[in-house]
């Protein structure tokens, strides 16, 4: 029996990849990017935000989930697929509350980054302009519910990183919020320290660092120059 | 410049609804290039000429979002009389900064800051001269068919002429990926 090679296409571009790993993965560690945001190197897999959609042997699924096989036909930067991520970037936006030229995450957000890349000129829906909870009860971080994209990275990062499990999601529908892991509700009561990986892993500025604000200032940040595209796989607040 | 002067001077009609007047600083920030910018329009309605009322345009920039009922009188007048309605900034397209409001009552924040605020004059403003204000603030293309959008708060002065240039020229418009900001 003849080995097959442990590759498939990428938008007609071959992708080696180890066993087990999935397309997203392989197509980031051969410096390809596919955007995504519930996505990171170092948890398990969510397939909720489905920015990573990619039409595979012509059917659509979300390449964080899918194992790479060899021989698979993977489309990704298409015209067609670049719509529909910016349709689900517009969503995103008008179910939250998105004020970036208020926003001290502006320039380092994914969010942001990935409306930059794909050219989201307007929300195009009607906004919710949902009422949600600021909580500022801890000393050194803030929870701006305003801007989170539940992405559940911070709840994932505290459960099975911090071994502390902060954060969870509650709720259905436009009510779905994030909930703090304490008897009063607030982070400040909480397990949450400084130091956790949950501190770090949010994608947006919805848990921000107090005592930083705009210390690097807007057009310097690491998205202003350089498109996410470019910049792949990295998330973290210094940028 | 790559712009052919057109056979007539296109019209634009300029407005700043609930706005800082920050994009149209960016309009002026385009410093020399208002001079061939003269060349290529005439402007109508707009804070630049003080015309207060607007005839039939081809272009229509317009800066702030929706707040209350004069916004969406000037609004809908421009659409009316516009062949193309651009959204320039934050407010335009999101609702921006006066959206910020949106999370609360109305009728509470008019009490809050006219009556139980201290110093506060003790009663709200009814002027009827006074526009009555909209229960929440609204991006413009959630009030009129919008055509084309410039993001940014505001968007730079380079940002907004190449996107003038292109659509004076009849090209798509584009913006580099440095000139394409949200802040």
């Amino acid at each position: 029996m003849t080995d097959i090679p442990n590759s498939f296409n990428l938008d007609g571009e071959p992708i080696p990849f180890e066993p087990g790993q999935t397309i997203l993965q392989a197509a980031l560690n051969s410096g390809h990017f596919i955007p995504h945001l519930c996505a990171h190197p170092e948890f398990k897999p969510h397939g909720s935000c489905k920015l990573c959609i990619v039409v595979v042997n012509d059917r659509t699924g979300a390449s964080c989930t899918m194992k790479a096989l060899p021989g698979l036909e993977v489309q990704s930067d298409t015209p067609d697929l670049n719509h529909r991520r910016r349709t689900l970037l517009q969503m995103l936006f008008v179910e939250g509350n998105h004020f970036c030229p208020g926003c001290e995450k502006s320039g380092n957000c994914q969010l942001q980054a990935l409306a930059y890349d794909l050219e989201m000129f307007n929300d195009h829906f009607t906004h919710f302009f949902q009422p949600r909870e600021v909580d500022a009860s801890h000393p050194d971080f803030f929870l701006d519910r305003n801007r989170c994209i539940m992405c559940e990275l911070c709840v994932r990062a505290s459960r099975d990183l911090d071994g502390k499990t902060v954060f969870g999601l509650a709720g259905r529908g436009r009510d779905l919020h994030l909930v703090v892991n304490s008897a009063s509700g607030k982070l400040g009561d909480s397990a949450f320290a400084k130091t956790d990986r949950a501190a770090r892993v949010c994608p947006v500025g919805a848990i921000l660092p107090k005592e930083v604000g705009f210390a690097k200032p807007i057009g310097e940040r690491k998205y202003d120059e350089t498109p996410i595209s470019q910049l792949a796989f990295t998330c973290d607040w210094e940028g | 410049m790559n712009v052919r002067p057109p056979m007539k001077k296109l019209k634009v009609a300029t407005t700043s609804l609930s706005g800082c007047f920050g994009c149209h600083m960016s309009l002026l920030d385009i410093d020399e290039r208002l001079l061939e910018l003269a060349k290529l329009v005439e402007f109508d309605r707009s804070p630049i000429t003080d015309i207060k009322t607007c005839g039939p345009c081809d272009i229509a920039l317009i800066e702030g979002a929706v707040c209350n009922s004069e916004n969406v009188h000037v609004l809908r007048e421009l659409r009316r009389n516009c062949k193309m309605l651009v959204a320039v900034g934050a407010c335009a397209i999101t609702g921006g900064l006066p959206a910020q409001r949106n999370q609360r009552d109305v009728g509470e924040i008019l009490q809050r800051c006219y009556v139980d605020m201290p110093g506060a004059q003790g009663r709200v403003p009814d002027d009827p001269e006074l526009p009555l204000l909209l229960d929440k603030v609204y991006p413009i293309n959630e009030i009129v068919r919008v055509d084309y959008f410039i993001p940014g708060c505001p968007p730079s002065g380079d940002a907004l002429w190449k996107y003038l240039t292109d659509l004076i020229g009849g090209r798509m418009p584009r913006l580099d990926y440095q000139s394409f900001r949200f802040d």
